[in-house]
């Protein structure tokens, strides 16, 4: 682990278009891509751009492509590539660029907007709520999403068809998650289908490929939820049972109310000022 | 001279635009959330600040539990004990009135939070588990593995976003507005910029809540994310609040040392409390050599003892010893409070018995199976595996103190959080009173809920009662004027440097030990630091300009880091997280009894001692109370 120089080609730019530019930086031990940014923005490039929190995994701010694969820079260790090879950082390619490794990812924020939020059933009479652990283990692993959008990112149903109806991965275990809900009381399957469109998915499992909290997204997600949304549309019992209203005993789920989108500075938007506002 | 800055920057009359709440809260981690959640509750208009996207706050960091008494693994627990064991962790110098509402509303809280959906681990009978945590008498701290604070920010982010708030993300406040009435202060509004573009805004609000975490950034080797810049606390001070014990900064004992790129990440005390013990060069079990008179009586002097404690709680130890004996009633010293903890393996490594890198050995792997450990302490696993080539089922961790929390902040008034200037409250990292000298593990993510929602409760109840008044245009364009300033300059230093400079220094003359000379050079170096980052000179444009960012973080740490020093320097004795080697010693007298203040004056930085409240007789009672 001696020190030594390191090229990385980091891309530069805005929404306007821009270019790879090389920079050199010395390692030292345990360095990740994100320190490695770091020291061309304190040394050479204050104005270098990137979005980050934690540099611990934690908090899955500082996503990007690097040598094209969708990774966190803080969890990405120099040592992995080997000697002379190129190193390059990108902006995640989905979303529109802000500036050099900084996206808008702001379609997330409003997704999560549409989502019926979870609606427990009422407490046992002693005013706790009975879970089983092993019930929820499973929506455990769903809960341990870190909101990196790497999996976003790299889904080709959003990636390269644009289908901005599409939930997405991130969404998508999500409400695999309020669905496996021991407690949960509502019926979203309908909009899982029709609104969050699950059916566009084609089970690629990139988006599992890419996690790095290694949630099993599409197995332990995706496929699940499909399977639940099929039979209830699918299954002709059910479909029947659904028909004369019986068989069911949660309550069918609503699109929340229509909000203001999620942030969005305001001059970017001038016209989405609150109503209130001055 | 500086026409290629002036082309890019604007002029301070460029136009702003303006936002207008009943409540406005300044950062959106576990406080912030909360606190916009009971105002929106109240049915205020409320505006929710987020320095970066929202649910990326530094509360997502938090692992090992939120505190509270709910009594599910041990039946003996309730609010006196754990007000009991919080006010001694805190060595008595807390606000005993915080200290109770935390201690009597944190179960509410908690089972709150499930109503919204977390998901904490379970017991056998399917309630919230809870474990075991340094200072706290019994098991307490309800958890999900080690990633706690990331079950909590999403779930209060997913109730959040559907109460109606308004959420701005990725904006950055430079300075509170304050009306300066004959009657007294009264918070305005907030201006502040949007990050992805460097455009102004100003928030006019009725009331505002400063939820904006600590100041960990500071120093050389700490466990925070690049937001804990002490925002809230230097916009409060700079308005004309008084900031309290600052003094008391908390340095956790596990941060990693080991590789420098990771230096001072947090290792969860849960390692502990899933029966990790310390160890030294020779391996020995450090913390029995560490047992301070204060907690003499109730931790157990020989290993067989201590885990056989640990066994007693639910901790399915393998080999070791305590297995022959029944329950124990004397806890493990390696559960002692956090600044023992800390100063320990601060000696043991002056003692020249350290690990390889600095620090001593965490031992998990000898002590729990791969199965469990791989459960309980998934993230730990992971971190070291990745980032530290070290697998913690086989070896021992190398770990040592990181800066990690600061006890003192805003002060407020208890039981509304509101602090000297009408209308502005804090609550949260960045308020201080709740803690004394000395935080326990998981009473934070349970003050965040607490005093979250009392802030949001009071700051809705202080804006249903007033009108919106006019904002001083003068004091807008101070604001503006300051933020541009350092684009208007040829030269000056870089904002990054400086900041390097700082953390050495803080952590150099402030640091786990203290003495006079080493806080007055510290001081010296500040006023050194404050002169640079007045002359500080960013390049480019106001677009997603981190250097330009780094440049007001400065001033923040700054102003934060000043009234830490002075702070330290005024308290001649060691009291919790403030240890001095030149009065080693805790004060049972003068220094019982004052809290120390920070406020500015038209000469600078002023501090001072403040009488510490007494709790009344019948909350000295239970404070009295044998078990």
């Amino acid at each position: 682990m001696a020190e030594k120089k390191v090229t990385l080609n980091v891309y530069r730019g805005d929404s306007e278009g821009g270019k790879l530019q090389s920079y050199e930086v010395e390692t030292y031990p345990g360095m990740v891509v994100l320190d490695a940014i770091h020291d061309i923005q304190a040394k050479q490039e204050p104005t270098l751009a990137v979005r980050w929190n934690c540099k611990a995994g934690r908090c899955g701010s500082c996503s990007a492509e690097i040598n094209g694969r969708p990774s966190l820079m803080c969890m990405t260790r120099m040592t992995k590539f080997s000697e002379g090879e190129p190193i390059t950082v990108t902006p995640m390619r989905s979303f529109p660029i802000i500036k050099d490794l900084v996206t808008d990812v702001s379609f997330n924020f409003e997704m999560a907007k549409k989502i019926p939020p979870f609606k427990p059933t009422p407490r046992q009479a002693d005013g706790t709520h009975r879970m089983q652990q092993e019930d929820i283990d499973r929506i455990q692993e769903f809960r341990k999403c870190i909101e990196c959008f790497l999996c976003q990112n790299v889904c080709h149903v959003i990636r390269d068809h644009k289908k901005t109806n599409f939930a997405g991965p991130r969404f998508m275990i999500y409400l695999a998650g309020l669905d496996m809900h021991p407690l949960d009381t509502l019926d979203r399957h309908e909009l899982v289908k029709d609104e969050f469109k699950i059916g566009l998915c084609n089970i690629t499992k990139c988006c599992t490929e890419v996690c790095p909290e290694h949630i099993h997204i599409t197995d332990n997600g995706i496929i699940p939820l499909k399977e639940r949304v099929a039979d209830d549309y699918y299954d002709p019992v059910r479909w029947l049972l659904r028909k004369v209203g019986g068989g069911k005993k949660k309550e069918k789920a609503e699109l929340p109310a229509a909000a203001d989108p999620l942030n969005k500075t305001a001059a970017a938007t001038p016209q989405a000022k609150q109503k209130d506002g001055g | 001279m500086s026409s290629s800055s002036s082309s890019s920057s604007t002029s301070a009359s460029d136009k702003y635009e303006t936002r207008e709440h009943d409540v406005l809260v300044i950062g959106a981690g576990g406080a912030g959330l909360r606190a916009a959640i009971e105002a929106s509750a109240e049915g205020q208009s409320v505006g929710l600040v987020c320095k970066s996207l929202l649910g990326k706050a530094h509360t997502v960091m938090a692992e090992g539990g939120v505190a509270a008494a709910l009594g599910y693994v041990e039946p003996k627990d309730n609010w006196k004990v754990h007000f009991r064991d919080t006010m001694k962790g805190g060595r008595y110098l807390n606000q005993w009135r915080m200290a109770q509402l935390h201690a009597t509303e944190a179960p509410d809280r908690v089972k709150e939070l499930e109503e919204w959906g977390a998901l904490f681990d379970r017991t056998p009978d399917g309630r919230i588990l809870q474990r075991n945590f340094g200072g706290h008498k019994y098991p307490r701290l309800a958890h999900v593995g080690d990633r706690t604070g990331l079950e909590m920010i999403r779930t209060l982010q997913q109730h959040g976003i559907h109460c109606g708030m308004q959420v701005y993300m990725e904006c950055t406040v430079t300075r509170l507005l304050v009306d300066r009435a004959a009657t007294g202060d009264r918070i305005r509004g907030a201006f502040g910029y949007w990050r992805e573009n460097g455009r102004f805004v100003l928030f006019r609000a009725k009331a505002v809540v400063l939820a904006t975490g600590g100041i960990g950034r500071a120093f050389r080797i700490n466990s925070n994310s690049w937001e804990c810049t002490g925002d809230g606390q230097a916009l409060a001070y700079l308005a004309g609040a008084e900031l309290m014990d600052m003094e008391f900064m908390q340095f956790h004992p596990t941060g990693m040392v080991w590789p420098p790129s990771v230096r001072g990440t947090l290792i969860t005390e849960g390692v502990r409390g899933e029966g990790g013990t310390l160890r030294n060069k020779d391996g020995k079990r450090i913390m029995f050599g560490y047992i301070p008179e204060l907690y003499a009586n109730e931790t157990a002097t020989a290993e067989d003892e201590a885990d056989a404690w640990l066994r007693s709680t639910g901790v399915n130890l393998v080999g070791g010893s305590g297995q022959g004996g029944g329950a124990s009633p004397k806890r493990t010293p390696d559960l002692l409070p956090r600044d023992i903890v800390a100063r320990a393996i601060y000696g043991e490594v002056k003692a020249g018995r350290g690990s390889p890198h600095g620090g001593v050995f965490l031992d998990i792997h000898s002590r729990r199976s791969s199965e469990d450990i791989l459960r309980k302490l998934p993230a730990m696993y992971h971190q070291f595996k990745e980032l530290g080539d070290v697998d913690i089922t086989k070896e021992p961790m190398e770990v040592g103190p990181t800066a990690h929390y600061t006890m003192g902040g805003i002060k407020v008034d208890p039981e509304t959080q509101e602090s000297r200037i009408a209308g502005l409250f804090a609550a949260g990292e960045c308020a201080a009173g709740m803690h004394g000298a000395n935080r326990l593990g998981g009473n934070s993510l349970s003050d965040l809920l607490v005093f979250g929602r009392i802030a949001g409760l009071h700051a809705a109840k202080y804006a249903k009662g007033h009108a919106e008044a006019a904002i001083d245009a003068g004091e807008i364009d101070e604001a503006m004027k300051e933020a541009l300033a350092p684009f208007d300059r040829a030269e000056g230093p870089n904002p990054f440097l400086l900041h390097e400079d700082l953390k050495d220094k803080m952590q150099t003359y402030v640091g786990i030990i203290r003495n006079e000379g080493d806080l007055k050079k510290g001081l010296a170096e500040l006023e050194r630091l404050k002169e640079a980052a007045s002359r500080v000179k960013v390049d480019g444009n106001r677009h997603y300009n981190a250097s330009w960012h780094q440049a007001i973080d400065m001033r923040n740490m700054l102003v934060v880091s000043e009234a830490m020093a002075r702070g330290a320097l005024l308290r001649t004795e060691s009291r919790g997280a403030h240890a001095r080697e030149d009065f080693p010693e805790m004060d049972k007298g003068h220094f019982s009894k004052v809290n120390v203040v920070a406020r500015g004056t038209a000469t600078g930085m002023e501090v001072a001692e403040v009488a510490h409240p007494d709790p009344p007789p019948e909350i000295q009672a239970v404070l009295d109370e044998k078990e």
